[in-house]
C-alpha cells in the first residue's frame, strides 16, 4: 500500500503508523456525555468498504493524515490533513 | 557424447564443459544446461522419489512448474531441500542428491508405502491413530513426521548474505518471452523507463523452446537481438535470474533476484540474493501459460515428460529424453514435439491423439515418417521398474496394445499462468474456447498479454505485447507507435481431455503429493465437494509448485464426479510467493546483530572506558553498572554505585529520557488538557511531576513537565514511550484540538543529560559551573529549573531526583556529552563521585516507591499507582472520564504496595503472586502479584513493590509471595510503598 | 459410520467405495430451534455441543459458503492455554482439556499434538511477565515451566545464541500446548454434530434478520427466509458486518493477519516457538512445512491478504531467531481477517435484541478457543445465560470498565 502524504508525496506503507477510525476520533474530541465517550472509543466504525481513517506519518513529517480507503481492497480514494479537516 | 545429447546449436556452449554430481556420481554437462537437462543427458532419469509412496519420479517439466525433479542442491549450511532441477543452472563442481529416498534413490526401503497405498488414501490418517490416546505424540506423529517432508533442512546458519533493493518505473514487463519483448520494446522505444524481470537465465521464453521465425530469421535470435536493443536503452532495465513472486497494493511488486544461485559461492561482497520492491505505474503480464499433463494410469513414471518440455529440452539444450518417445496429445501443439524429435533424428513410435479427428497437414508431415498415428486413442497405463519401457494404448475400436517407449511426452493442453492475475483476489474467468481460465478483473494498473492471456499464437503474443506495451507507455505520457513483426499466422487446435477413464494402475492428478484420480473420487464420496475441501482433504495443490499442472486436471475430474462443469468449480487462489522465496531474502540484512538498529547513549564511549556493562532498554543501549577491576559479582558493584548515591554522589547518563519541546501562544492549555494534573498553575522557572492518561483512563506514562519561559515547555517521558507520547501529542494537536497554536518538537536525540544525585551533588556542580549560576537552595529549590552556559553552549539544570537524593539532571547538548561527563568526573574525584547505571537507578527508585515500567503497565490507573491525589479535579483532560467508570474505581481493585519478605535474607522475585496467609493456592485466591524487586543495599535486605487487592487495608499484613516458577513460597509483610527517607527531605537538601 | 484401522482395512479391501458423506450438506428447514450464523469451527462446535450437553438437536449451522474455509482453515493451528488474566485463563484452559480429549469425542482425529508451546524472553522484564504469567498459570493448576537459555539451547540448539541482537535469556514453555490439524477440526465436528442431527448447510449466506418486535426471530439468507428461536452469531473476522445488520455496532474491528508456510522438509522444529524480541512464531507441521506467523498488517481490512512490510518483519524475526532457516522457502502466504476486539479479549454474550446471541471478538486466539467456546456459546444459546468460564467476557464490559487486557495497550484494536 502506498500513500500520498500531502507534505511528502506518495511513500510506503512501512512509514505510517494507523490509528482507525476518523468518524470516532473526532467524536471522542466532541464527546459531551461519558455514554458518547464510550461509544466514541469503543464502538468504531468497521465497514467492508469505504472508510475514513486516521494514518500517521510515523517515520516522515510527523502528520496526522486523514486516509478514505476501501476496506475491501485497500483503494486509497483520498488523503488530506487531519488538522485541515472540516466536516 | 551421451546417446541423448543431440548434434545442433541450441543455447549452451559446447566449448565449456562443466562437472557435477548427482548422488556421488560424476557427470558432464555444459554451461548453459540446467541440472534437470544435464541428468537427461547423462542419461538419468530417476530424479527422486514421491511424498507418500515413494514412487519413482523423474522430469515433467523445463520451467518453474516442476512437480517432480526436486533435489538437495550443495551440501553443509548451504543445502537447500527442494530445489527444483528444472531451474538450477549448472556450474562447476555442483553438487545435487536426491531426497526423500533410503537408502537411495534407486532402492528406497520407503517404496513399501506404494504397498500399502490401498490404506494410505486421501486423509487415511483422519480416520485412525486415535488409539490408544498417548500414542499420538510417542509412536504414530513422529512416525508420520519422519516419512513426510521432502528434503532436509540445513540446522546451521545460512552462511550467505542477501539485501534488498527499490525500483520505481513507468512500465515494468514481467517474463521476456514473445509478448513481454514486444511489450518492452514498444514501451521503451518510445522512451518509458522499462524494467523487465526475467525468471530464467536465459530471455526468450517459448521463444528458445520452439522452432519458430520472426521477421524472417529464427525466433531466439530474434530475442536476442530484442534483449540487446532493450538492454542498449538508457531508461531500461532488463533483469534476468529474477521472479516476481508477488503482487501487492499500491502497484507494489517484490521480485528476488538470483545474484550468485549459479555460480559455486557467492563473490566476495555480493548477495546470494536479492529482493526487489517494484514500484510500476503499469505492469504487463507476459507470463506465458503452462503445460497440463492428463491424468492417466502410471502418467508419473520416470520419463513421462509434457511435450513442451521435451521441445524445450530439444531445441534448447539439445537434449532428448528418450530413443524412443511417444506422444500423447490432445492438441496440434503437441505434434510439434514430434516433428521436433524426430527432424532431430530421435525414433517417435507412436503419436496417440485423444481427438478422432486433426487437420490433414498433421496427418501428412507425420506420413513422411514412421510414425505410428492413433486417433481418438488414448495411453491406460505405463510400465516399467525404475523408468518407462512401455505404454499401453487403447485405439478407438477399443483394442491395447503395448508400444515399447523409453519417454512419452503428453500434451494435455494449455493453462494461463495466472497466479500473479489473482493476488490482489481477483477471480479468473473461465474461457470455453482455450478450456482455461483466463485473468479478468484486472486493476486498470495491470494487464496480461500473450499466452498469459490466452493467447497462444506466437504472432497473437507479439500482436497483443505490442498493443500493451504502447498503451502503458502511453499512460506515463510516452507516445509510442505501434511496433509489428512478421511471423506465421498458425492456428493451433486442441481439445480437453483431462484423464483418461479406463486407466489401469494409479492415475496421478499432483504429481508431488501423489494425489490419484481415486483420492479425487474418495473426497467426493465423503463429501468434500468444493475446489477448497477437495484442496485440503487430498492436498491437491499444496505442493512446493502450488499445484500448477495439476490444478485444472483435479478440478476436471471433481467437476466429472459431481456432475458439474469445469467452470462451475472456480478456481483456488494462488498465494504469493509464485515460485518459493527463500526466507533469508525476505529477511536480508535484518539478522543477527542486525535484526534491529540499536542506539547509542551521547555517552556511549566514555562509559566503555569506564567498565560499564550494558544493556537494552528498547532501542537503547545503556550502561548497566559499572565494574570495578577485582568486582566479580555484579550485585556488589550495583550495591556500592547506590551506597555512593546515597551517601556521596553519583552521575548517571539519563539521556534516553524523552525529551519534548513544547512552545506556542496556547502550550499552558494544551498541556493542561493532556496531563491528569494541574499544569496551568506551574510558574516559570519550575518543574512538576506529571501524568498522563490514556483515553481509556490508564496511566500512559509519567515524566516531568518543566516551564522554561512563558509559551515554551519541556516534557520529559520515560526511556520506553517516547515514541508513544510522542504520537499521543500530536494526535491531540492535530486531530482534536487544531484550533490551539501549539508547537511540538521530539528533541530527546539533541539533548544529552547527565542525573549528578547525592549528598554532595552542589558541591561537585558548585565546582564545575557556580560562575554560571547559583546553586543555593534559595535560588534553585527542588523541582527549579534554570538555562547556563555550559562549555561555551547553551544548557539547563532541572532540580530533579529520581533516586531520592539531592539531585540535579544537566542537558547539555549531545555533541557535549563527553566533553560534560568528563568534566563531571573530575570535579567530582575528590568527593568520591562514582558514574552509576539502569541497575542501580532500579534499585533507588524501588527503595522510594517510584513507578517505572512494570507498574505503568497499561493496565494501572492512577489511583492503582497510588498517585491519585495528582489527579486534578478541576479541569478536564484526557482519560478523566472513563477513569470513572465503576470497575476502575473498585475498592478491591490491586493497588500498588511496598512488599518486605518477613526473613531479612529472603529473596524477593518479582513476578511471584500474592495470596493472603493461609488460603488454599488457586486463582480464586490470587490477590496480586510483585511487579518490581530488589535487593536494597540501603536497607541491608530485599524489598519489592507490587499490587494488591483492598491495598489500603493491609499494611502490616502478613501475606505470600509465591513463585512456583522459581521454587520460591515466602511470607512478606504488606508495608507502604517507600522504604527509604518517607518525608522526601533528602531531595530538599 | 464409525472410523477406525479396523474400517479402514475393511474399505482398503473393496477401493474404498462404501465410505459415506462425512457430514449431511442439508437443505435448509424452514424453522429450528437454534440456528448458528456461521459454519466455522466455533460455529460448528456450538452445534455440536448444543446437541450433545443440552440434547438440542433442531439445529442448523449457515455457511455462506463451504464450512471451515474462514479463519478455521486460516490460522496457523496452535493451540496453549498460557494466559494470565483470570477472565481468560480457565477458560483456555478448559478448551486445552477438552482438546486432550477431542479425538475419542469425535472419533475424527484432529492430530492433537501437546508437543510443547515455548515463548522466549530476552530481558529481565520481559522474564517478570513471563513468570507472572507462568505463576498465574501454576495457580490454576496449569503446567508452566521456566527455562535458563542453557535449557532453551538443549532443547532448540539451533537458534541464535551467539550472535543475537536480542540474546535469548530463556523461555517459559508449556508443555501440554502445541497443534491441531484445523480442517479436521472442522470437519470433525461438521461429522459429529451431523450425526446427532444437526443441519450444515453450505452456500446459504445471511442477508438479514428477520424481526418480530424487539425480537429476533430468523434471517433473511440467499436461500430464502428462515425461523429461530434463538440465533448466534460465530463469524469472526465479520462480526461487525453481520451484527450490522441487526442494525448492532461492536467494540470490534476487522484486521488482517498474515500467515506463512515453508516447503515441507523433514522434521527439523520439535515444538512451537515464539520470539519474544520481534514478531515471529513458528512451528512445524506433520506434513513438513514449517508454519509461521507474526504480527497483524495493522490497519481495518476485509481483503484476507495484507502488504510485504509485514512479510519482511515477520522473515526478519525469523532470521534474527532461527538463522538457518534462511535457505528454507517460503511457500505460501495468506491472510485471514481476525475480529480485533477492543481489549484483546472475545465476547461470548447476549446483544441488546433478544434471541440473538454473540460469538465473536477472538483477535488472533480464535482457533486454540474452538472447543471451549463452541462449549460455552451453546451453554449460553440453550440455557440464556453465561457459562461461568465466559462470565467476563460480556459486550457491557467496555461501558463497564472491566476489562480483560493481557498486553495493557489500550482501545486500539491494532496493538492487541
Amino acid at each position: 500500500m502506498r500513500i500520498h502524504c500531502p507534505f511528502c508525496g506518495e511513500r510506503d506503507l512501512s512509514e505510517f503508523s494507523y490509528l482507525g477510525d476518523a468518524d470516532s476520533a473526532e467524536a471522542s474530541g466532541a464527546a459531551q456525555s461519558a455514554q458518547q465517550l464510550i461509544e466514541a472509543v469503543y464502538l468504531r466504525a468497521n465497514p467492508a468498504g469505504a472508510h475514513r481513517e486516521l494514518w500517521y506519518h510515523t517515520f516522515g513529517c510527523g502528520s496526522w493524515l486523514t486516509v478514505t480507503r476501501d476496506t475491501r481492497t485497500h483503494a486509497i480514494f483520498a488523503v488530506q490533513l487531519a488538522k485541515e479537516y472540516a466536516p | 557424447m551421451s546417446v541423448y545429447r543431440l548434434a545442433g546449436e541450441g543455447a549452451i556452449q559446447r566449448d565449456r564443459t562443466l562437472s557435477f554430481t548427482f548422488d556421488g556420481r560424476r557427470h558432464s554437462a555444459y554451461a548453459g544446461d540446467t541440472l534437470a537437462s544435464a541428468l537427461l543427458a547423462a542419461g538419468v532419469h530417476l530424479v527422486g522419489r514421491s511424498f507418500k509412496y515413494h514412487r519413482p519420479r523423474g522430469i515433467l517439466t523445463a520451467g518453474s512448474e516442476e512437480p517432480n525433479a526436486l533435489v538437495e542442491l550443495r551440501c553443509g549450511a548451504r543445502r537447500e531441500p527442494n530445489t527444483r532441477a528444472t531451474m538450477i543452472e549448472l556450474f562447476e563442481g555442483l553438487q545435487a542428491c536426491s531426497q526423500n529416498a533410503w537408502p537411495s534413490r534407486v532402492f528406497d526401503v520407503g517404496a513399501i508405502n506404494s504397498l500399502l497405498s490401498r490404506l494410505f488414501v486421501a486423509g487415511f490418517y483422519y480416520k485412525t491413530f486415535m488409539w490408544p490416546a498417548a500414542w499420538w505424540e510417542k509412536v504414530y506423529e513422529p512416525a508420520i513426521r519422519r516419512a513426510a517432508g521432502l528434503g532436509r533442512a540445513s540446522a546451521e546458519p545460512d552462511p550467505d548474505c542477501y539485501e534488498k533493493a527499490h525500483a520505481f518505473c513507468d512500465v515494468l514487463v514481467i517474463g521476456s518471452g514473445p509478448a513481454g519483448l514486444a511489450a518492452a520494446l514498444t514501451a521503451a522505444r518510445a522512451g518509458a523507463r522499462v524494467l523487465v524481470c526475467e525468471e530464467d537465465f536465459l530471455p526468450g521464453g517459448r521463444l528458445n523452446g520452439e522452432r519458430h521465425e520472426i521477421d524472417g530469421a529464427d525466433a531466439a535470435s530474434w530475442a536476442r537481438n530484442a534483449v540487446a536493443e532493450l538492454r542498449a536503452l538508457p531508461e531500461v532495465r532488463f533483469m534476468t535470474r529474477t521472479t516476481v513472486f508477488g503482487v501487492y497494493d499500491g502497484a507494489t511488486y517484490g521480485a528476488i533476484e538470483r545474484v550468485s544461485d549459479h555460480l559455486p559461492m557467492p563473490p566476495e561482497h555480493q548477495p546470494r540474493q536479492r529482493f526487489w520492491k517494484i514500484v510500476a505505474r503499469r505492469t504487463v503480464l507476459a507470463t506465458g501459460a503452462l503445460e497440463r499433463t492428463v491424468v492417466f494410469g502410471g502418467n508419473d513414471r520416470p520419463g513421462v515428460m509434457l511435450a513442451a518440455a521435451v521441445r524445450t529440452y530439444v531445441n534448447r539444450y539439445r537434449v532428448t529424453p528418450g530413443r524412443r518417445v511417444g506422444l500423447f496429445t490432445t492438441g496440434d501443439d503437441g505434434w510439434k514435439t514430434a516433428f521436433d524429435l524426430l527432424d532431430a533424428q530421435v525414433e517417435v513410435p507412436v503419436i496417440v491423439d485423444a481427438r478422432a479427428a486433426v487437420g490433414a497437414a498433421l496427418l501428412e508431415q507425420a506420413s513422411r515418417h514412421d510414425v505410428q498415428v492413433v486417433l481418438g486413442g488414448q495411453i491406460l497405463s505405463t510400465a516399467g521398474a525404475r523408468a518407462l519401457r512401455r505404454v499401453e494404448v487403447l485405439d478407438r475400436d477399443g483394442r491395447v496394445r503395448g508400444v515399447p517407449v523409453d519417454a512419452l511426452a503428453v500434451a494435455g493442453g494449455w493453462s494461463p499462468n495466472l497466479a500473479l492475475a489473482t493476488h490482489l483476489g481477483m477471480r479468473p474467468r473461465w474461457d470455453e474456447s482455450i478450456s482455461a481460465h483466463v485473468p479478468a478483473d484486472l486493476p486498470p494498473s495491470l494487464c496480461a498479454v500473450g499466452a498469459a492471456a490466452g493467447e497462444f499464437s506466437l504472432a497473437g503474443a507479439l500482436r497483443s505485447g505490442a498493443a500493451a506495451g504502447r498503451d502503458a507507455a502511453r499512460t506515463a505520457g510516452f507516445d509510442a507507435p505501434l511496433v509489428s513483426w512478421q511471423t506465421d499466422e498458425e492456428r493451433l487446435e486442441s481439445s480437453p481431455l483431462w484423464f483418461v477413464p479406463g486407466s489401469r494402475g494409479k492415475a496421478f492428478v499432483d504429481y508431488q503429493h501423489d494425489v490419484t484420480a481415486e483420492d479425487v473420487a474418495l473426497a467426493v464420496r465423503e463429501g468434500y465437494r468444493s475446489a477448497e475441501h477437495l484442496k485440503r482433504y487430498t492436498t491437491l495443490g499444496m505442493g512446493t509448485d502450488q499445484g500448477k499442472t495439476a490444478q485444472l486436471n483435479g478440478h476436471a475430474l471433481l467437476a466429472a464426479r459431481t456432475g458439474r462443469e469445469v467452470a462451475e468449480i472456480g478456481t483456488i487462489a494462488a498465494r504469493p510467493p509464485y515460485t518459493p522465496v527463500a526466507i533469508g531474502a525476505l529477511a536480508a540484512r535484518e539478522r543477527g546483530r542486525n535484526f534491529r538498529p540499536y542506539r547509542l547513549t551521547p555517552s556511549h564511549r566514555w562509559a566503555e572506558t569506564r567498565g560499564a556493562v550494558f544493556v537494552d532498554t528498547g532501542q537503547w543501549r545503556r550502561a548497566q553498572w559499572f565494574a570495578l577491576p577485582g568486582e566479580s559479582d555484579w550485585r556488589s558493584t550495583v550495591a556500592r554505585e547506590v551506597r555512593s548515591v546515597r551517601t556521596a554522589v553519583g552521575v548517571c547518563d539519563v539521556s534516553t529520557l524523552g525529551k519534548i519541546d513544547v512552545q506556542g501562544r496556547d502550550a499552558a492549555s494544551f498541556l493542561e488538557r493532556i496531563y491528569a494534573n494541574a499544569v496551568a498553575t506551574l510558574p516559570v522557572g519550575r518543574v512538576r511531576y506529571g501524568l498522563m492518561l490514556r483515553i481509556d483512563g490508564m496511566v500512559l506514562d509519567d515524566g516531568t513537565i518543566a516551564h522554561l519561559r512563558d509559551g515554551h515547555f519541556l516534557l520529559s517521558s520515560s526511556t520506553a514511550h517516547v515514541a508513544q507520547v510522542m504520537r499521543h501529542l500530536t494526535y491531540a494537536q492535530q486531530v482534536l484540538w487544531p484550533e490551539l497554536d501549539v508547537q511540538l518538537t521530539n528533541v530527546t536525540e539533541q539533548w544529552a543529560q547527565f542525573a549528578i544525585a547525592g549528598p554532595l551533588a552542589r558541591t561537585l556542580l558548585e565546582r564545575v559551573c557556580a560562575e554560571a549560576l547559583a546553586l543555593s537552595n534559595a535560588d534553585l529549590p527542588h523541582m527549579a529549573c534554570a538555562s547556563l552556559r555550559w562549555l561555551g553552549r547553551r544548557a539547563r539544570l532541572f532540580r530533579i531526583s529520581f533516586c531520592g537524593e539531592l539531585g540535579y539532571e544537566l542537558a547539555v547538548p549531545a555533541r557535549c556529552a563527553e566533553t560534560t561527563v568528563r568534566a563531571l568526573m573530575q570535579a567530582g574525584e575528590s568527593l568520591g563521585v562514582t558514574p552509576y547505571g539502569t541497575e542501580a537507578l532500579g534499585v533507588m527508585r524501588i527503595e522510594k516507591g517510584h513507578v517505572a515500567g512494570p507498574e505503568i503497565n497499561g493496565t494501572t490507573t492512577a489511583e492503582d499507582l497510588g498517585l491519585g491525589r495528582l489527579v486534578s479535579r478541576h479541569k478536564d483532560f484526557i482519560g478523566r472520564v472513563l477513569a470513572s467508570r465503576p470497575a476502575l474505581s473498585a475498592p478491591d481493585r490491586p493497588a500498588l504496595v511496598g512488599l518486605r519478605p518477613l526473613d531479612p535474607h529472603a529473596r524477593l522475585t518479582s513476578g511471584a503472586h500474592l495470596l493472603a496467609a493461609g488460603v488454599p493456592l488457586s486463582l480464586q485466591n490470587d490477590q496480586g502479584f510483585v511487579s518490581s524487586s530488589a535487593f536494597s543495599p540501603t536497607l541491608g535486605r530485599w524489598i519489592g513493590l507490587g499490587f494488591l487487592s483492598r491495598a489500603r487495608e493491609r499494611l502490616g499484613e502478613q501475606i505470600r509471595a509465591y513463585d512456583p516458577l522459581r521454587n520460591l513460597d515466602l511470607p512478606v509483610e504488606v508495608v507502604r510503598p517507600v522504604f527509604y527517607d518517607p518525608d522526601g527531605l533528602r531531595v530538599k537538601g | 459410520m464409525r472410523y477406525s484401522l479396523f474400517t479402514l482395512l475393511r474399505q482398503g479391501l473393496m477401493a474404498h467405495r462404501g465410505w459415506t458423506p462425512a457430514w449431511r450438506d442439508a437443505a435448509p428447514k424452514s424453522a429450528y430451534r437454534v440456528l448458528l450464523i456461521g459454519g466455522g469451527g466455533h460455529g460448528l462446535a456450538t452445534a455440536y455441543y448444543l446437541a450433545k450437553v443440552h440434547g438440542i438437536t433442531d439445529v442448523a449451522v449457515l455457511e455462506k459458503g463451504a464450512i471451515g474455509l474462514g479463519n478455521a482453515g486460516r490460522n496457523t493451528t496452535i493451540i496453549r492455554s498460557n494466559y494470565l488474566l483470570p477472565g481468560n485463563l480457565p477458560f483456555y484452559e478448559f478448551s486445552m482439556q477438552l482438546w486432550e480429549g477431542l479425538e475419542r469425542d469425535l472419533n475424527y482425529n484432529a492430530m492433537v499434538s501437546q508437543r510443547g508451546v515455548l515463548n522466549l524472553f530476552h530481558s529481565d522484564a520481559q522474564r517478570d511477565a513471563f513468570v507472572r504469567r507462568g505463576n498465574a498459570m501454576r495457580l490454576h493448576g496449569v503446567d508452566a515451566e521456566l527455562l535458563d537459555a542453557a535449557a532453551v539451547r538443549r532443547m532448540l540448539p539451533f537458534l541464535e545464541f551467539d550472535n543475537a541482537r536480542f540474546p535469548i535469556q530463556g523461555g517459559l514453555l508449556q508443555r501440554r500446548g502445541g497443534t491441531a490439524r484445523h480442517d479436521a477440526v472442522v470437519w470433525g465436528y461438521a461429522r459429529a454434530a451431523s450425526e446427532l442431527g444437526v443441519d450444515i448447510v453450505q452456500n446459504c449466506e445471511v442477508t438479514g434478520f428477520l424481526r418480530s418486535g424487539e425480537r429476533i426471530c430468523g434471517v433473511q439468507t440467499t436461500r430464502g427466509s428462515i425461523g429461530a428461536e434463538t440465533i448466534g452469531i460465530a463469524v469472526a473476522g465479520n462480526s461487525s458486518r453481520v451484527a450490522a445488520m441487526a442494525g448492532l455496532r461492536l467494540p470490534i474491528e476487522s484486521h488482517v493477519l498474515q500467515a506463512f508456510v515453508s516447503e515441507a522438509v523433514k522434521p527439523l522444529i520439535p515444538c512451537v516457538v515464539t520470539f519474544g524480541a520481534g514478531h515471529f512464531y513458528i512451528s512445524q507441521s506433520d506434513k513438513g512445512g514449517l508454519v509461521f506467523g507474526g504480527d497483524i498488517d495493522g490497519y481495518n481490512s476485509y481483503a484476507q491478504r495484507g502488504n510485504l512490510p509485514t512479510v519482511e518483519d515477520v522473515c526478519a524475526g525469523g532470521m534474527a531467531v532461527m538463522p538457518s532457516i534462511g535457505r528454507l522457502r517460503l511457500l505460501r502466504s495468506w491472510g485471514g481477517i481476525m475480529d480485533m476486539s477492543m481489549d484483546g479479549s472475545p465476547i461470548i454474550d447476549r446483544t441488546p435484541l433478544e434471541g440473538l446471541y454473540l460469538n465473536a471478538g477472538w483477535c488472533y486466539g480464535g482457533f486454540k478457543a474452538t472447543p471451549a467456546s463452541g462449549y460455552c456459546f451453546a451453554h449460553l444459546l440453550a440455557r440464556g445465560e453465561s457459562h461461568e468460564l465466559t462470565r467476563a467476557y460480556r459486550l457491557e464490559r467496555f461501558a463497564s470498565g472491566h476489562l480483560i487486557d493481557e498486553k495493557g495497550q489500550g482501545p486500539q484494536p491494532n496493538l492487541h
